[in-house]
């Protein structure tokens, strides 16, 4: 049994400590707004915060999330920075397809948090490791200074 | 645009049962329909010469509830370009629903009900723009005969205005909900009586909403968006999502060799990894394909994970017997074999002129050839699905461009009686063109039926969606031109060498269909004395699909390139020299130029407008500042292209640093598609394209050796991040309200690769013939 807290609710799982933390979330505990896109930690659509740092849960076994937090996109409307994100992604009209928006909106979160005024460059370097193939990046950019209350550059 | 009788009404009937009864036999119907170019006397075109046609009947799309909520049904594929935000705006604002109180549904794959569902080649809204209209206009008509029975009025007293019907004399109000109950009982309205709502009232169409466009009247806070709020939240709900009781989990292991079948399998390892249920041994499939799956063995657990990991411990012997070809395919002989055949004459398919006395008389001669290989689509939803298949009955949940033809193929492949077959559709993560091909539904079903009916979730590893896709083909262009001493061209000949989609559906035609090849090629729009465009044989190694734009992408690349050479060469300005090789503005029949498939349109009224070229390039060049002085190491590069009934030009402000890194500064997208629904979305299709089009240009490479594709994840089939945008995208929205709606989802895309290369030139004086850039500029 491997105990962890997501979204700050307490769960035992019954899995092998060197699953992803991925399909524990999506699979054992039917979380799936995290998104499988690489299983390599080479796109981030399967960002999570885990103690409130952005990692990749398709590489994090889930032995390395015990006794840590876990917080995923379902509770980011709880977050006061996420849900700043989350109503800049909703005005700029950022998603398109919206399968990788999950990702980037936990990876521009704890980001944030780091950087309260980020540039373009910051941003670039900062949301490196998010794809989106639907190529929605100037937004994304767009949408982070506004959630920053950048409105001069947003 | 105020057409209250349209083309659409002169549909057809019959023929739409002609192509009902072939589409329930085959996927061959997907060939035909792509190539019915050989025009039938009776043929028809848009959206009545879809398989299934077109419907308006209101009581399929609209339904309103005694609560004055209106749920809309959206029953075409919803991949990011936002047609469920789109069609439902359309029903809405001719409705007169007021937004906050409108939702929209997700129709399943039910052609018969709901009319053609395949959500390809840029036509949804193109298709059923006019007949959502009428839809929602017979449902307005029907409750404003409610009011005027309530009111014991003439009807015509009676009119919607924003959720409610007024009466116009006395000013007396009933809201939708109110006379929901009561329209539900009236006949449908003829359509003859059918009145559309004028430009002038619409709320919603055409309109720029939300605070990105500030300088609009906004009257939303944002821009309407379906799925919005549930995708910042997680709960929009794509393949993947689907969670049902007793739901195993499984992946396949399929062949590197495309037709190979498994000769042996050691599972013994596989089954001892805790939560594997069980390996499932899967048919693979001769040539052609379609949309058959490949075969392989399944491996099916309780969880993802351990369907992964049990897969590793596979032990596979594969039979290749009798695929040398394929599976001695390499991307680089490949290749060279292609440029060899192209010093060699093609089948020629267009020709004007003496194109021998042209080149052989030119005052100066110029050739060069062009590479694009292959392409994989990479959603970032790989492909998934979940299906549920007993004895005689089979439900699935997948993210598919076209849920009725995955819908025949599981009755096709399952043996399973149609009507029992129910096809559930999701949000797909992106689609592209692959999930088209419904082959992922098909192994779902499969394992399902091989578990005994427990539902499964079958899921695409990253790895298998690059080594398993249906690759955009490896193409070969070679371009000749004979210039005068005027620097105009006098002849030109392009060859083009590509293996055919037309592979996966018959014994390999080796050269490219019509439809293929009035993509960009036979269309060509200069005006030149001596012509000859030709196509040379190319086997097919791999199945070969659609992509975005499809063989648009090559053709542009290799004609926009060209052109700009030849601008080079003549010492003219790039620019100037592409619209006097347009010529005047004119319109070309496309059946006179031998491009006959015209995007499944009316030749009459859509033809190739050479006016709307030129506007394209004039505009996207003026608001670029075209010529202006930029820092050495910077340039900008123009491009045009015609596709999809749409028309674009890009230029790009592009610099490339000592290190030979590329970085675009900034995009001007002008674009013509006609009349515009829905302007914002129409943006973010050109935002998005000009970012997958750079990746074209400088990143994406699919590569084979010995049959295998080498590119494994993203650290090998690199796309485009956010370093990789362009600093800034503006798109210029050409206005152009008479004009036959065009497609959006895919027209942007062609013209950003040569662009992008051409850009590149004006920079650093080197030409790339060959895509993508990747190292090409490095030291």
């Amino acid at each position: 049994m491997i105990s962890l807290t997501i979204n700050d609710q307490q769960h035992e799982l019954d899995v092998p400590e060197q699953m992803p933390l991925l399909w524990a979330l999506r699979d054992v505990v039917n979380l799936t707004g995290t998104k499988f896109g690489c299983g390599m930690g080479l796109c981030g659509a399967c960002t999570v915060h885990l103690d409130g740092a952005a990692v990749r849960s398709c590489v994090t076994p889930v032995a390395a999330a015990a006794g840590k937090h876990v917080t995923t996109i379902e509770a980011m409307a709880t977050d006061a920075v996420g849900s700043k994100v989350q109503e800049a992604w909703l005005d700029v009209g950022v998603a398109q397809c919206g399968y990788c928006q999950a990702g980037q909106i936990m990876s521009a979160t704890a980001f944030l948090k780091d950087n309260a005024n980020p540039s373009d460059d910051d941003i670039a370097s900062a949301m490196g490791g998010n794809i989106c193939r639907c190529g929605t990046y100037n937004r994304i950019r767009t949408a982070i200074h506004r959630a920053a209350g950048q409105e001069e550059q947003a | 645009m105020n057409r209250t009788v349209d083309t659409l009404l002169l549909a057809n009937v019959s023929r739409r049962r002609f192509l009902q009864g072939l589409a329930a036999g085959s996927a061959l119907v997907v060939a035909a329909r792509w190539d019915l170019a050989a025009a039938a006397e009776d043929k028809q075109y848009g959206a009545a010469g879809m398989p299934y046609g077109w419907v308006d009947n209101p009581n399929v799309f609209i339904q309103i509830d005694e609560d004055g909520s209106v749920t809309v049904t959206n029953h075409r594929a919803e991949m990011g370009q936002g047609i469920r935000t789109s069609l439902v705006m359309v029903a809405a604002d001719e409705l007169g629903a007021d937004w906050s109180k409108v939702k929209a549904t997700q129709a399943p794959g039910d052609s018969e009900t709901y009319g053609n569902q395949d959500t390809d080649g840029s036509r949804s809204m193109r298709h059923w723009f006019d007949p959502m209209r009428r839809a929602a206009a017979s449902a307005r008509r029907m409750l404003e005969q409610a009011a005027a029975q309530r009111w014991d009025v003439p009807v015509d007293e009676c009119q919607a205005g924003v959720h409610v019907i007024v009466h116009t004399p006395s000013g007396r109000e009933l809201g939708f909900g109110e006379l929901a109950a009561a329209a539900r009982e009236l006949d449908i309205p003829s359509r003859d009586s059918l009145t559309l709502k004028p430009e002038s009232e619409w709320r919603l169409i055409g309109k720029s909403l939300g605070p990105s466009h500030a300088s609009d009247t906004a009257s939303l806070e944002r821009a309407p968006a379906v799925d919005g709020e549930d995708i910042v939240s997680g709960k929009a709900i794509y393949g993947g999502d689907i969670r049902l009781p007793d739901m195993a989990y499984a992946v396949i292991a399929r062949p590197d060799v495309l037709g190979a079948s498994v000769a042996s399998v050691d599972d013994s390892e596989t089954l001892k990894i805790p939560g594997v249920i069980k390996t499932v041994r899967l048919e693979g499939t001769s040539q052609p394909s379609s949309f058959h799956p490949l075969g392989g063995v399944g491996v099916i657990a309780d969880n993802t994970w351990a369907a992964i990991e049990g897969r590793k411990a596979l032990k596979i012997q594969w039979n290749t017997e009798g695929l040398d070809a394929n599976a001695g395919y390499d991307t680089e002989s490949y290749r060279k074999m292609l440029e060899q055949r192209a010093d060699s004459p093609g089948k020629v398919l267009r020709a004007s002129g003496d194109i021998e006395a042209a080149l052989a008389d030119a005052e100066s001669r110029h050739s060069a050839t062009y590479y694009m290989p292959h392409l994989a689509h990479a959603t970032m939803e790989p492909p998934v699905a979940i299906a549920r298949v007993s004895a005689d009955e089979a439900e699935t949940w997948a993210p598919v461009q076209d849920p009725q033809s995955a819908r025949d193929q599981v009755t096709e492949q399952l043996g399973i009686d149609g009507t029992n077959v129910k096809v559930n559709q999701t949000l797909l993560g992106g689609g592209f063109g692959r999930k088209a091909k419904p082959d992922f539904v098909v192994e779902a079903a499969h394992l399902s039926r091989a578990l005994d009916g427990r539902p499964v979730q079958l899921q695409w590893t990253r790895e298998d969606d690059l080594h398993h896709t249906y690759f955009h083909a490896l193409s070969v262009d070679r371009l000749e031109a004979g210039l005068g001493s005027d620097g105009k061209v006098q002849g030109w000949r392009h060859r083009t060498l590509a293996p055919t989609i037309m592979s996966i559906f018959q014994d390999d035609p080796k050269y490219k269909a019509t439809y293929e090849l009035g993509m960009g090629l036979t269309p060509l729009p200069f005006d030149i004395p001596a012509l000859s465009l030709e196509n040379g044989e190319a086997p097919a190694h791999k199945r070969i699909g659609w992509f975005r734009s499809v063989v648009n992408l090559p053709h542009a690349f290799a004609i926009q390139s060209f052109v700009a050479e030849l601008a080079a060469s003549a010492g003219r300005d790039h620019r100037d020299y592409l619209l006097e090789l347009l010529g005047p503005a004119r319109e070309i029949d496309p059946l006179a130029v031998g491009a006959t498939w015209n995007y499944g349109e009316d030749p009459e009224r859509y033809t190739i407008d050479v006016g709307r070229l030129r506007g394209v390039i004039e505009r996207a060049t003026e608001e670029a500042d075209w010529g202006k002085s930029l820092p050495a190491g910077r340039g900008q590069g123009l491009a045009v292209h015609h596709s999809f009934c749409s028309y674009t030009a890009i230029v790009l402000d592009v610099e490339v640093d000592d290190q030979g890194s590329v970085i675009v500064h900034q995009a001007d997208v002008a674009f013509d598609c006609g009349p515009r629904v829905n302007p914002e979305r129409i943006r973010a299709q050109m935002e998005g394209s000009v970012v997958m089009g750079i990746g074209i240009g400088l990143l994406n490479e699919i590569s084979a050796s010995g049959g295998r594709i080498e590119q494994d994840n993203f650290h090998q089939y690199l796309l485009p991040r956010q370093a990789n945008a362009p600093r800034e995208v503006r798109v210029h929205l050409v206005d152009n309200p008479d004009a036959p709606m065009g497609g959006v989802g895919e027209p942007g895309l062609p013209p950003v690769a040569p662009a992008l290369t051409n850009a590149i030139f004006a920079a650093t004086g080197k030409r790339i013939r060959e895509l993508p850039v990747g190292n090409q500029l490095k030291g």
